[in-house]
């Protein structure tokens, strides 16, 4: 079976076809981890996203269902340069054709994933189409251009949950990292714009007990819980285009301990007057650096964004600047001066990535006493 | 942090001659340290013996001493030179075991020398097992079960303990020198005993066996801040059991899930931490039971390896460079990513292609070596391929080995039942008929579980033989992953093999098989057409590679480093410049023959080319090369050094002109390709090069020169050479052509041994015919090393071999200048070979051999390329003359280059050979004229006895000065023994004989005490030897083969590390070098660059040996 991957400005690939047949629209954006492409397909984050792995071998180890971090995949498409034709590993329940076929995605293999991915570099991220139904190319470009942008666009109503629920869960067995002295249980609310599970293990691990909330709850709902914390998740899309939960997290400012991770970030960014832009082509990996100034230390992070806060557009005499990006310098976490809140643009979660920012658990359980 | 200031003058401690388990890449670490620490303003001492390496040219480090890596020579290296630091992470085993004992003995403390890059501490929690083991235990990172041993006894309670199979490991070895899998108690006790034997500890750790598990290595780098990344992880095609370096490997990790590797890259984490590398890069291996994914330590390394320098090459991220810069004080984000630029070195690479390295072997030269790979590490070098899936990668590294396999089978080389499937009938009836071949079944039941160099082309038989993955893997504990990649490749076969003889199909599935690796030579044999067709047929279809970077982070920034390679894919990257360019050929993987002075050579045109304004291009495959240091040239690709990947790279880039001749034999042979293909070759032309390797075209030359050669003749068959030998008259060599290290060439005695050794050297010879040279017995063999530009010719220096002629010139010790030669048969060697040289225009660099008999002089042979002894000769005159010789190839004269006159050293520089023989058991140690070294040393000295001392000891076979020394000669040696064995007692040693050599030297009045032979009952002289009351086992070899008795002599010296001299001229010069030691003062140590000095104070001093010792005089 034939597919096809067009771009809004003409660049257009004819490869193999995988998981599901259709057509499905998404901006194209890649990403560099060379595990874990499991976790990244079911990070909701992805939402309204074709994602294109750099690394030409995909689907080797096939899919699991400890390694979920949500119910299902959430990208809209699926680049590799080259599927695995078999699944090789103990844990192995599904292969990644299977289940990407179960779940209705579309996927494209045999494609030269790298002129893409420096395409998409030089260029920046483009809307695009993967079609199996339709080999014309300048019609899919066209189909490309007039699909709709995920700027403006509030994708966290697709993601987030319906109703609240608690999820007490710990790390898969055999894989915990971190430690966490065991403490009295503390409770705090997760605004879910698109959470993923392991967020919530590392809470647990961390002796919080959690309640996740839909992205609509408005400040006084969540202070009648009386939490001890407030969570902001990690979500896709366009941060301005969600001022509910800004306006949500401005309430909540200086009411109760805050912490944020990824769009968690952006959200209280914007709610401290901040203003946030769309990246080029974004942070999507497992491998870079970030320096966390007051220790001058670097971890290895995890990241998947493509929006983020201007560093300068926030009030110094509020907010410190706590870690930045050494590739390209930009805001990577900060904290208020006065209330205790902090955040950060990467993940600390990891799941896909390294595991070296756990201590921001620790730091938030630390805050909250 | 910034750089220390507090340190002026570091110490870096080199790794010797290339041995088993340590290659060139010490040379590629070490280079780059001096570089770093030279750039940054430090003062570099080096020490290092190896003369064939960049690291030891004068201009690497301030004060360079090529002596032997020895605490006698560093201490006084280091009392003269008092440097504040000493930096052990960069040479390899060796290097760090030294640092260990300068250490222990308080020689870095008495002179306040501090150690960087990695503690004393943290080097023995690391490499002392037992050490390591607690600190695993400590941290909570789990182990095979293991127990030390430090006596026989406590190996066999052990082993009962865990339970067998068991993996016996001795502490503070090298390349798994002494361990091996034990499945009795039997196998346990002898290498338990060889195990406790090579530890330095006199330790042995008895283990869990984890055979079949996954094996993964993490190559890390932690900083002075515990900033920590993982560079690279590399994934073992061969499962446990094999040892690393002889497993065919592959980067990235495979089939790794993220949870599985982040646990990994956690463990590695406290791994650093725990054993305390502070700065610098190490590696940790790791295996993982495939079935329940538990994963345990195996090792670590803290110092920079092998691996690291694969890993560098791998990923483009120069961990040696990054490790010296941490060891002075940077941490990881104060330096820059060299490839980007503006990101810096603190993060982890991410790479968009699969690279696979492949071990290269070298057993055809080791008649009896047991050829089973097991976890003592048996390759001699290593080829890398990059490609965008692993089934390129896996092919193009078959094409890199030199192995004359141009992928994975289908090219006339498969070798099935004993059969090798030469033509394109044969192996389609093989195809055709597998599945049915009930003996094929067996015969890979049985190869596919045992370990060889040649596993994976079995996998492919089995695969066509219909035997499933499953039963594959259960046999050969190939990751599925991994067969099933081979699968695609041979099913993708049976595609192309369906497309025979049609036009059309053959165009639909070129694109496809050449993406999965397919050369021109596997597409022409399954076609049935010729290489240059196909090449045609990819032309017209605009099926070519393309070139793709590597680049350290998957495209996501720029890159600005060119560093390429192919694949066939629609974007290319390779920016094609307006300069003028010229390609460098490298020399492919280290084999024995060919090895690291092959890569200083194109190094070194590298460096000249670049000097004169040109645009270099480096093609190779040995990543543990300094030519395959992307800082080296302008461009580097890659890539096998095959006629194809040559000529596409020729045929994007361009180039001016390509050079053949600093690579070796490898870029030699594909002189004639390219130029019929319209690649102009510079320097000598590809017709001289004929005419040098043509024997009749080679004969006619000499006669008009007026020089004589061994009676000689050439056969292409057996019965032809049996005529031809006969009217030369026995003892005959017998070699093929265009092959290099006297590859299966022999000294026949007679009409039996003459028809064996023709015949191997008609299969090496590939349809070129054998030569037959009549063997000149007690010759005095000659090199020379010639520069010429055409017009004028300089000789670069005369070198008298210590071995007699028909001992290969690789094996033998060689010495600068001439010790025992008349100074006008030196003159008119140098006049003879010049001669040589004007007949053949030669451009560049000549290598010529002579046999000196009775005053009379023989040309054994002429090659017109950069010859192994080029890096000794110019670190010897202090003329780098392979960059010279670039540089006139690149059309400039000698005399533009002021080169035109002869150096005359008022030294001695003696190189000596150094063989693997410790690591094949049983194998005959005796020299012939196959080569059998991998590595060199040098000694330099003033005179002749302390420079030739000195090479012994840095050929790691030191000469005692005391106590008892076995002598067995052959009958023929009887008479020239004497004095030498008279010398021995005169210098204080009690000899020791067999009866009859004992009675024939008493009645000389030489006293020596008697022994029986292995045959006369006990004890015997084998007793003596275990017992290592022998301290020098001298022993000239009446035959050859491992069932001899004194072949198990010297067999067993060499696992019991006594040294053995196999020649009476090497046994002279031994006694020589004791009587001067003896007599004289003690060793010095002097720099290259005093004894450089030497040469501009008298630049015009008389040709003349410095020493008054004659050696040896066998001609009267």
């Amino acid at each position: 079976m034939k597919a096809y991957l067009a771009l809004e400005d003409g660049l257009f690939f004819e490869g193999e076809g995988f998981g599901a047949q259709g057509e499905t629209f998404g901006e194209v954006v890649f990403n560099t981890s060379l595990t874990g492409y499991q976790e990244i397909l079911t990070d909701p984050s992805y939402k309204g996203q074709i994602v294109a792995m750099t690394y030409p071998h995909i689907g080797n180890y096939g899919i699991n269902a400890e390694d979920e971090e949500s119910d299902r995949p959430w990208v809209e498409g699926f680049i590799v340069k080259e599927l695995s034709p078999v699944v090789s590993n103990y844990r192995s329940a599904e292969s990644l054709h299977d289940y990407l076929k179960r779940h209705g995605k579309i996927a494209i293999q045999g494609i030269d994933t790298r002129k893409l991915v420096k395409h998409l570099r030089d260029h920046g991220a483009k809307k695009g189409v993967l079609s199996t139904i339709d080999g014309d190319a300048k019609r899919l470009v066209e189909k490309a251009q007039k699909s709709s942008s995920i700027v403006g666009v509030d994708l966290i109503k697709e993601v987030t949950c319906k109703k609240s629920y608690s999820l007490d869960e710990a790390l898969l067995k055999g894989f915990e990292w971190g430690s966490a002295p065991s403490k009295a249980k503390k409770k705090i609310i997760a605004i879910d714009c698109g959470i993923k599970r392991n967020i919530l293990r590392k809470f647990n691990q961390h002796d919080f007990s959690v309640t996740v909330v839909p992205a609509s709850a408005s400040a006084a709902e969540i202070l009648n819980h009386k939490p001890d914390g407030l969570f902001l998740s990690n979500g896709p899309g366009d941060p301005d285009a969600v001022p509910y939960v800004v306006e949500t997290v401005r309430n909540l400012i200086g009411k109760v301990p805050i912490f944020g991770i990824c769009f968690g970030h952006q959200m209280l960014g914007l709610a401290l007057g901040g203003t946030t832009s769309k990246l080029k082509f974004g942070h999507r990996g497992g491998n870079h650096p970030v320096m966390d100034l007051k220790t001058q230390k670097i971890e290895i992070t995890s990241q998947n964004h493509g929006f983020v806060v201007d560093l300068d557009s926030l009030d110094q005499s509020q907010v410190e600047i706590t870690h930045v990006n050494l590739n390209d310098k930009t805001l990577e976490g900060m904290r208020h001066k006065k209330h205790p809140i902090f955040s950060v643009q990467y993940h600390p979660e990891n799941s896909p990535g390294p595991h070296d920012s756990d201590y921001l658990f620790q730091r938030f359980r630390e805050m909250i006493g | 942090m910034p750089k220390r200031t507090d340190l002026k003058k570091i110490l870096i401690i080199g790794s010797g001659p290339i041995i088993i388990g340590q290659g060139c890449e010490f040379d590629y670490s070490g280079t780059q340290a001096c570089k770093v620490l030279r750039e940054e303003g430090y003062e570099v001492v080096l020490i290092n013996s190896n003369p064939a390496t960049i690291m030891t040219d004068p201009e690497t480090a301030a004060h360079t001493y090529i002596e032997p890596l020895t605490i006698e020579y560093l201490e006084k290296i280091i009392e003269k030179e008092r440097p504040d630091a000493c930096l052990p992470t960069m040479g390899g085993q060796t290097g760090l075991n030294l640092a260990v004992t300068a250490y222990e003995k308080g020689v870095f403390k008495k002179y306040g020398v501090e150690l960087i890059g990695a503690k004393y501490e943290a080097i023995k929690k690391a490499e002392n097992r037992e050490e390591f083991k607690q600190a695993m235990i400590k941290i909570g990172l789990d182990l095979p079960e293991s127990s030390f041993a430090y006596s026989l006894e406590e190996a066999f309670q052990a082993a009962e303990k865990i339970g067998y199979p068991v993996i016996v490991r001795p502490s503070f070895t090298l390349g798994g020198s002494g361990s091996g899998i034990c499945f009795n108690r039997d196998e346990l006790a002898q290498t338990a005993r060889k195990g406790l034997d090579y530890s330095l500890t006199h330790e042995i750790l008895v283990e869990e066996s984890v055979l079949g598990w996954k094996e993964y290595e993490l190559e890390v780098m932690r900083d002075c801040k515990d900033n920590f990344v993982v560079i690279c992880s590399i994934e073992n095609v061969d499962a446990m059991g094999v040892h690393t370096g002889d497993s065919i490997t592959v980067a990235p990790a495979q089939t790794l899930t993220d949870k599985e590797y982040q646990r990994m890259r956690d463990a590695a984490r406290k791994v650093m931490s725990e054993v305390g590398v502070e700065t610098g890069g190490s590696n940790v291996q790791f295996a993982v039971d495939p079935k329940t994914g538990r994963m345990v330590v195996i090792e670590m390394n803290p110092r920079v390896s092998r691996s690291s320098a694969l890993a560098s090459k791998a990923t483009g991220f120069p961990i040696a460079k990054f490790a010296a810069k941490l060891a002075i004080g940077y941490s990881l984000d104060e330096i820059p990513n060299d490839i980007t630029k503006y990101t810096p070195a603190s993060f982890e690479p991410s790479i968009d292609y699969c690279v696979v390295k492949i071990p290269r072997f070298a057993f055809e030269k080791f008649e009896g070596v047991d050829s089973t790979l097991g976890t003592q590490m048996k390759s001699v070098g290593e080829a890398m391929a990059i490609g965008r899936t692993f089934k390129e990668a896996l092919q193009k590294g078959f094409r890199s080995l030199e192995t004359k396999r141009f992928g994975l089978g289908a090219d006339g080389r498969d070798e099935v039942l004993g059969k090798t499937l030469r033509t394109r009938e044969q192996y389609l009836d093989f195809i055709h008929t597998a599945p049915q071949n009930e003996e094929l079944r067996r015969v890979l039941d049985k190869s596919l579980s045992i370990p060889k160099a040649d596993r994976l082309f079995h996998v492919k038989y089995a695969l066509l033989a219909g035997i499933s993955v499953e039963q594959i893997y259960k046999l050969s504990h190939f990751d599925p992953w991994f067969l099933a990649q081979i699968k695609q490749i041979v099913d993708l076969e049976k595609e192309i093999i369906e497309a025979s003889g049609d036009e059309c199909k053959q165009t639909l599935i070129l694109r496809k098989a050449k993406s999965y690796g397919f050369s021109d030579v596997q597409l022409a044999f399954l076609w049935g057409k010729k290489e240059a067709e196909i090449r045609n047929l990819r032309y017209q279809e605009k099926v070519e590679p393309v070139y793709k970077l590597v680049d350290t982070c998957a495209a996501e920034f720029k890159a600005y480093t060119p560093y390429f390679y192919s694949t066939y894919e629609e974007e290319n990257e390779d920016i094609v410049s307006d300069r003028k360019k010229i390609v460098i050929l490298g020399g492919g993987p280290n084999r024995i023959g060919q090895g690291i002075e092959f890569d200083y050579c194109c190094v070194h045109a590298a460096f000249a080319l670049r000097e004169l304004g040109f645009e270099t291009i480096m093609v190779n495959s040995n990543p543990e090369t300094v030519s395959t240091d992307y800082d080296t040239s302008d461009k580097l690709f890659f890539e096998p050094l095959t006629l194809e990947d040559v000529l596409a790279i020729c045929r994007q880039e361009k180039p001016m002109g390509v050079i053949v001749q600093l690579g070796g034999q490898t870029p030699l042979n594909l002189a004639r390709g390219l130029e019929e293909n319209g690649v102009k070759v510079l320097g000598t032309s590809p017709h001289a090069i004929h005419l040098a390797e043509d024997r009749k075209e080679f004969k006619k030359l000499l006669e008009k020169i007026g020089l004589k050669q061994p009676e000689n003749g050439t056969a292409l068959d057996v019965e032809e050479g049996c005529k031809i030998a006969e009217k030369i008259g026995y003892p005959v060599v017998v070699r093929p052509s265009y092959v290099l290290g006297g590859r299966a060439m022999e000294i026949a005695y007679d009409e039996i041994f003459f028809r064996k050794y023709v015949s191997q050297a008609m299969e090496a010879s590939d349809e070129h015919p054998v030569l037959i040279d009549k063997y000149l017995e007690n010759a005095i063999e000659v090199d020379v090393d010639l520069i010429g530009d055409g017009k004028t010719y300089v000789v670069g220096a005369v070198m008298q071999h210590i071995e007699e002629a028909g001992i290969h010139s690789g094996d033998s010790a060689s010495v600068i200048p001439p010790f025992s030669l008349k100074k006008e048969m030196i003159d008119e060697i140098i006049i003879k070979t010049k001669q040589i040289a004007k007949e053949l225009k030669v451009i560049g660099l000549m290598n010529v051999q002579y046999a000196v008999q009775d005053d009379v002089i023989y040309c054994l042979e002429v090659n017109p390329r950069a010859s192994r002894t080029a890096p000794f000769v110019s670190k010897t005159i202090g003329v780098p003359l392979a960059k010279l010789a670039a540089k006139v190839m690149a059309g400039m004269t000698l005399e533009e280059l002021q080169f035109t006159e002869e150096v005359q050293v008022s030294y001695v520089a003696v190189k000596e050979s150094v063989f693997p023989f410790v690591k094949f058991p049983g194998v005959d140690i005796i020299l012939s004229p196959e080569m059998k070294s991998t590595g060199e040393v040098m000694g330099i000295d003033m005179d002749f006895p302390r420079a030739f001392y000195k090479s012994q000891d840095a050929a790691l076979s030191h000469i005692p000065t005391e106590g008892k020394v076995f002598i067995s000669v052959k009958r023929q040696d009887k008479e020239r023994i004497i004095p030498i064995a008279k010398k021995f007692h005169e210098l204080g040693f009690q000899i020791v004989a067999t009866e009859g050599t004992a009675q024939s030297l008493v009645q000389q009045g030489i006293p020596a005490q008697s022994v029986k032979k292995l045959a006369e009952g006990r004890p015997n002289i084998s007793d003596l030897i275990r017992n290592q009351e022998i301290k020098l086992v001298v022993n000239t070899p009446s035959g050859k083969g491992s069932v001899l008795d004194e072949a198990k002599i010297r067999s067993l010296a060499v696992s019991f590390n006594i040294p053995c001299i196999t020649t009476i001229n090497a046994a002279q010069a031994a006694t020589i070098a004791l009587d001067a030691l003896k007599g004289g003062k003690g060793l010095e140590v002097k720099s290259i660059q005093e004894y450089h000095a030497l040469l501009k104070q008298k630049p015009t001093s008389k040709i003349q040996t410095p020493n008054k010792h004659q050696l040896i005089n066998h001609q009267t």
